[in-house]
């Protein structure tokens, strides 16, 4: 019993590493731009654009957000 | 419309089918080859391979199972979900990548034994490259099978459909293996950064595709969706590497790593 209570932390925890990891806002941020994808695609409206953007927008704002969380407060100021 | 009768007319009915097939499985089979390469030369080969010999066994079994109704299996959602996967992991990789290029530059890219990288050195399964592999093949080999029945029981030329379509993923697989030396030559850092790039950009055309949203140009755009992360990601670098913003990322990298 205790082995697959192991098993199954384990398995959640990968999962949330693989999905979460170290930044929340990036699997927040593809989940968003999915849906407004999905959205878009409902009015007919040219939805493949969203996901090449939210990519642009989330990768920079993810190397942000990596430095200030590692308190690089320096490399903020000076960005 | 068949043509079998004569030997001349049964060859120029089964070329067509041949050459379509094997393009068309050529092009999967190379996404396929491209992220266990990948994945394998920046996580370590064993758990890569293993969810890739996973990842064929489970496609025999849905194709044996399936056979000519395999056309019938809704692939939309599956896209989505890989897809989705794949690109909120690429675009982890694709940060560390670019953050660790910006620190260390492209100059001197032997590997270094101090380097931080994401090689798993433990005894067990590496599970992040054994999904990674599984789910690519998995796909991609289901996106193959697609291509063998609709051309081969579209042209009533099953059997070379299916001949080309293996030959397409023996091909294309033994070109990754002869890469795959050259591969493992270059820096970590630089091949978490070129990995990160690929699962993003297949992830974002599988993910979008999966929503029924057609790419112009088709399969083309991967390669438009790559040049834009490409570019995207230079500028990043470039902007790290300004000023005061290497020494400090230098000092810190330990910290982003992980």
């Amino acid at each position: 019993m205790m082995r697959v209570a192991s098993w199954l932390v384990g398995f959640g925890r990968f999962w949330y590493r693989f999905i979460i990891g170290d930044d929340w806002t990036v699997a927040a941020s593809v989940a968003f731009g999915l849906t407004l994808t999905a959205l878009l695609n409902r009015g007919q409206f040219p939805a493949w654009v969203v996901i090449p953007l939210v990519v642009i927008v989330v990768l920079r704002a993810s190397i942000q957000r990596s430095k200030r969380t590692k308190g690089h407060a320096g490399v903020k100021r000076a960005g | 419309m068949c043509l079998a009768g004569s030997g001349d007319a049964g060859v120029t009915a089964i070329l067509p089918v041949l050459i379509t097939a094997f393009l068309a499985s050529s092009v999967e089979a190379i996404e396929m080859v491209t992220i266990v390469v990948g994945v394998g030369a920046t996580r370590g080969w064993r758990s890569t391979l293993l969810g890739a010999a996973v990842g064929f066994v489970v496609l025999a079994v849905v194709v044996a199972v399936f056979g000519l109704a395999l056309s019938a299996i809704p692939i939309a959602p599956l896209r989505l979900v890989i897809g989705a996967l794949l690109l909120v992991f690429g675009l982890q990789w694709l940060r560390k990548g670019v953050v660790r290029v910006a620190a260390r530059g492209f100059a001197g890219m032997q590997v270094d034994a101090n380097q931080e990288t994401e090689m798993w050195t433990e005894k067990g399964v590496d599970w992040t490259a054994f999904v990674l592999s599984f789910k690519g093949v998995l796909l991609e080999g289901l996106e193959v099978a697609f291509i063998v029945v609709s051309v081969g029981a579209t042209a009533g030329q099953l059997g070379p459909a299916v001949a080309s379509g293996a030959a397409a993923l023996l091909v294309v697989g033994a070109i990754g293996a002869v890469l795959s030396r050259f591969v493992a030559r270059i820096p970590r850092s630089f091949l978490q950064l070129v990995v990160g790039l690929l699962l993003t950009t297949f992830g974002s055309f599988w993910a979008t595709e999966g929503l029924g949203v057609s790419w112009p140009g088709g399969d083309v755009a991967i390669l438009g969706l790559l040049a834009l992360y490409l570019l995207t990601a230079v500028i990043n670098i470039a902007v790290e590497r300004r000023g005061p913003h290497r020494v400090r990322l230098t000092g810190n990298l330990s910290g982003v790593a992980r």
